[in-house]
């Protein structure tokens, strides 16, 4: 039997090499047991083998915690235990659901949940609008000829790897009563500007810290649609003499369409679950002003001072929900695309 | 307006050109404004960062901050054991001094002259400036990595990273290869239950895993951390798309020389699907260096924080340090930085690829 290992060719080749040492040792030593089990088994049983690890993590990570937590939502009182819970039946989700008038969460006995709600719908609609419409720019600019496209492929790129604290830090260092904004504001002539004290300013700067993190993302992923889009197609155009617009609106625009959808739904399904660098950047504050529905959820079951564990859980199907229905689009619009 | 009309014309040439066009236009103008502005807008808050990391926290204080850490010049004067303070004064008559301060007494300062030891001169306080040069204060690094906890933080965060990889890449691995290189009946029921899996984020689960977690006595360790996440439904679809290239012959002629199933795995089907492996490991090691909600509910111990955590119990405190956050911000941000640099191609195109992050 050949090797296939080749010598290592660049410094990431090398780094994998070197990586992947350890897990050569450990493989090696199940040689002997794995070829036992083979002969027990026979050849037949062998994928439930290698599937095994897999599946229980799943079931014990993801499909036994599903369905705890919906009997999770059927219960109250404060206990960690399922068996030390009393059944309530529909109640959390009553609770949640008890208003008055849905367009005003304040007329909502959990308020705070619907608060919640309306912060991350608002959230979601700036952010990936907007977030949407940056990356199409920066992927159609760095389509161009450009010298150095690596480089600033790159520039816009790095964020997307800092983690959500960092970038969180970053930022509020930026935007402190004291920090460069405001020397910058002060030094042409402005007041100061309190930005986490005004509901509006936080929400803002929720907004624009995360597009900044996250647009080199899906930048990547139009950039790599629009590469794919065939030159010919470009060049019969421009023998016909056809107006720059109407390239971009009858060519470009169209041949992207499916990267674009998938874009828009993959932002979706991150906006609705935003917490990390808002929370770090504003706590959720000024009062509920950023606190979104993720953090709702954190709060209700792990900071407050009454652990609410069957409402966190009635809140997260709410939000399960919500993410089903996404993800299903999700895989349709990956399928289109893929397929077209 | 023609002024907009004109710009907007403008933009639309930006957006609608492509490579290879000869002459410069003002719309390539345009695009270099653009790449110049995003180089600003992308870059100036590390730096930013990075400058401020080594100011003293009298240094942070000031409004409106200096470009670059500054710190105040000393010299040593013949007759006085301590270095003293420098200072540029303005005399009575206009003229600028640099003197050095004795001592403070009220409004006025004890100055002497540093060539002329012999002279001692008293001056109102609003009349000098201290004499500043560029000086890092490296303690910020040193301290926390010191007398804090932050030494610990950063261990427990590589274990985790380490640990949660080799888990994700061998158990993801082998699933992956189960799928792709057999037929057996209920493959696409399991494949249908991985799909299904991939939307449950961890978010959905919260309370439940937590849960899970607590009955395995795990609260409060770094398994924890490291084991609720192992399994990614798109780590298993990434191998698999890679496994389903490799050619059968391969693998069938690998059985002819008798070699198991699990030599297969691992001697034939793994050093060939490399480049995906690598793909998910880079993944793995990132999304664990950055992962933050998870571990906060799980790690309450001080002991077990992890870099994530730790900062932001850091600035989380009523008396907040910054001189110190800012330098371990910078250290946090070093290692994603350094991989980032060597392997910036290579995540990129795996990134494009996959359409994962």
């Amino acid at each position: 039997m050949a090797r296939v290992y080749d010598k290592p060719q660049t410094t990431g080749e090398a780094l994998t090499h070197v990586a992947a040492t350890p897990v050569r040792v450990l493989f090696r030593l199940l040689d002997y047991p794995m070829s036992a089990i083979q002969r027990l088994l026979g050849i037949g049983g062998m994928p439930w083998l290698f599937l095994l690890p897999n599946l229980v993590f799943f079931g014990m990570f993801v499909v036994i915690p599903l369905f705890l937590n919906f009997a999770y939502s059927l219960t109250g009182g404060t206990a960690l235990f399922l068996s030390d819970r009393p059944f309530v039946e529909g109640e959390q989700y009553g609770f949640l659901f008890d208003c008055e008038n849905y367009a005003d969460p304040l007329s909502c006995r959990e308020d705070r949940f619907w608060k919640g709600i309306f912060n991350t719908a608002i959230f979601i609609f700036f952010q990936v609008s907007f977030m949407v419409l940056f990356s199409l720019i920066t992927a159609l600019v760095l389509n161009r000829e450009i010298r150095g496209r690596g480089f600033w492929r790159a520039v816009f790129f790095f964020p997307v790897l800092l983690s959500p604290v960092v970038v969180a830090l970053i930022w509020k260092w930026i935007l402190l009563r004291d920090g460069i904004l405001n020397a910058f504001l002060v030094s042409i002539g402005l007041e100061r500007i309190l930005f986490f004290v005004s509901p509006d300013w936080a929400m803002f700067w929720a907004v624009f810290v995360s597009i900044w993190a996250h647009m080199g993302f899906y930048m990547l992923i139009l950039l790599a649609g629009l590469q794919a889009i065939q030159p010919d197609l470009y060049e019969a155009a421009e023998m016909d003499g056809t107006s720059k617009e109407r390239v971009f609106f009858r060519i470009t625009l169209p041949l992207l369409w499916p990267n674009m959808l998938v874009v828009i739904v993959l932002a979706l399904i991150k906006g609705v679950q935003v917490f990390d660098e808002v929370y770090v950047l504003t706590g959720g504050g000024p009062g509920t002003a950023t606190q979104f529905i993720v953090q709702y959820i954190y709060n209700t079951a792990f900071t407050n001072q009454v652990q609410n564990f069957g409402l966190a859980s009635a809140a997260s199907m709410v939000l399960g929900g919500v993410l089903f229905v996404l993800t299903l689009t999700q895989l349709a619009a990956t399928r289109r695309r893929d397929n077209a | 307006m023609p002024d907009t009309a004109q710009s907007s014309h403008a933009v639309w040439h930006v957006l609608t050109a492509r490579r290879g066009q000869g002459k410069l236009h003002w719309t390539d103008i345009f695009t270099y404004l653009y790449l110049g502005f995003g180089l600003f807008l992308m870059f100036a808050p590390v730096v930013w960062l990075v400058l401020s990391s080594f100011k003293t926290p009298a240094g942070l204080q000031e409004f409106p901050p200096t470009l670059l850490p500054l710190g105040q010049v000393s010299v040593a004067v013949e007759g006085h054991a301590e270095p003293l303070l420098l200072f540029d004064v303005t005399m009575e008559d206009g003229s600028v001094r640099q003197l050095a301060q004795i001592r403070r007494v009220g409004i006025t300062a004890q100055m002497i002259d540093p060539a002329n030891p012999e002279e001692r001169l008293q001056v109102p306080i609003a009349t000098r400036e201290p004499v500043r040069e560029f000086r890092m204060a490296l303690e910020n690094y040193r301290d926390p990595l010191e007398r804090f906890n932050f030494m610990r933080y950063l261990w427990n965060t590589v274990v985790v990273t380490f640990a949660a990889t080799l888990v994700t890449l061998l158990i993801n691995s082998m699933a992956a290869y189960g799928l792709s290189i057999y037929e057996f009946r209920g493959r696409n029921a399991i494949m249908l239950f991985v799909i299904g899996t991939l939307m449950i984020p961890i978010t959905v689960i919260l309370v439940p895993v937590y849960l899970v977690v607590t009955n395995l006595g795990m609260i409060n360790s770094l398994w924890a951390v490291i084991l609720p996440g192992a399994a990614t439904p798109t780590g298993v679809f990434l191998l698999r798309q890679y496994m389903l290239t490799i050619p059968r012959d391969l693998i069938e002629a690998a059985r002819m020389d008798k070699a198991s199933e699990w030599q297969i795995y691992w001697r034939v089907v793994m050093p060939l699907a490399m480049p995906a492996v690598a793909v998910l490991a880079i993944f793995s090691i990132m999304w664990r260096w950055n992962e933050f909600l998870w571990p906060l509910i799980v790690l309450n111990r001080s002991e077990v924080y992890t870099l994530q955590v730790g900062l932001n119990s850091f600035q989380g405190e009523l008396d907040v340090q910054w001189h110190y956050i800012l330098a371990m911000t910078v250290v946090t941000l070093i290692p994603v930085v350094i991989v980032f640099g060597f392997l910036q191609r290579f995540i990129t195109t795996g990134i494009a690829s996959s359409g994962m992050k």
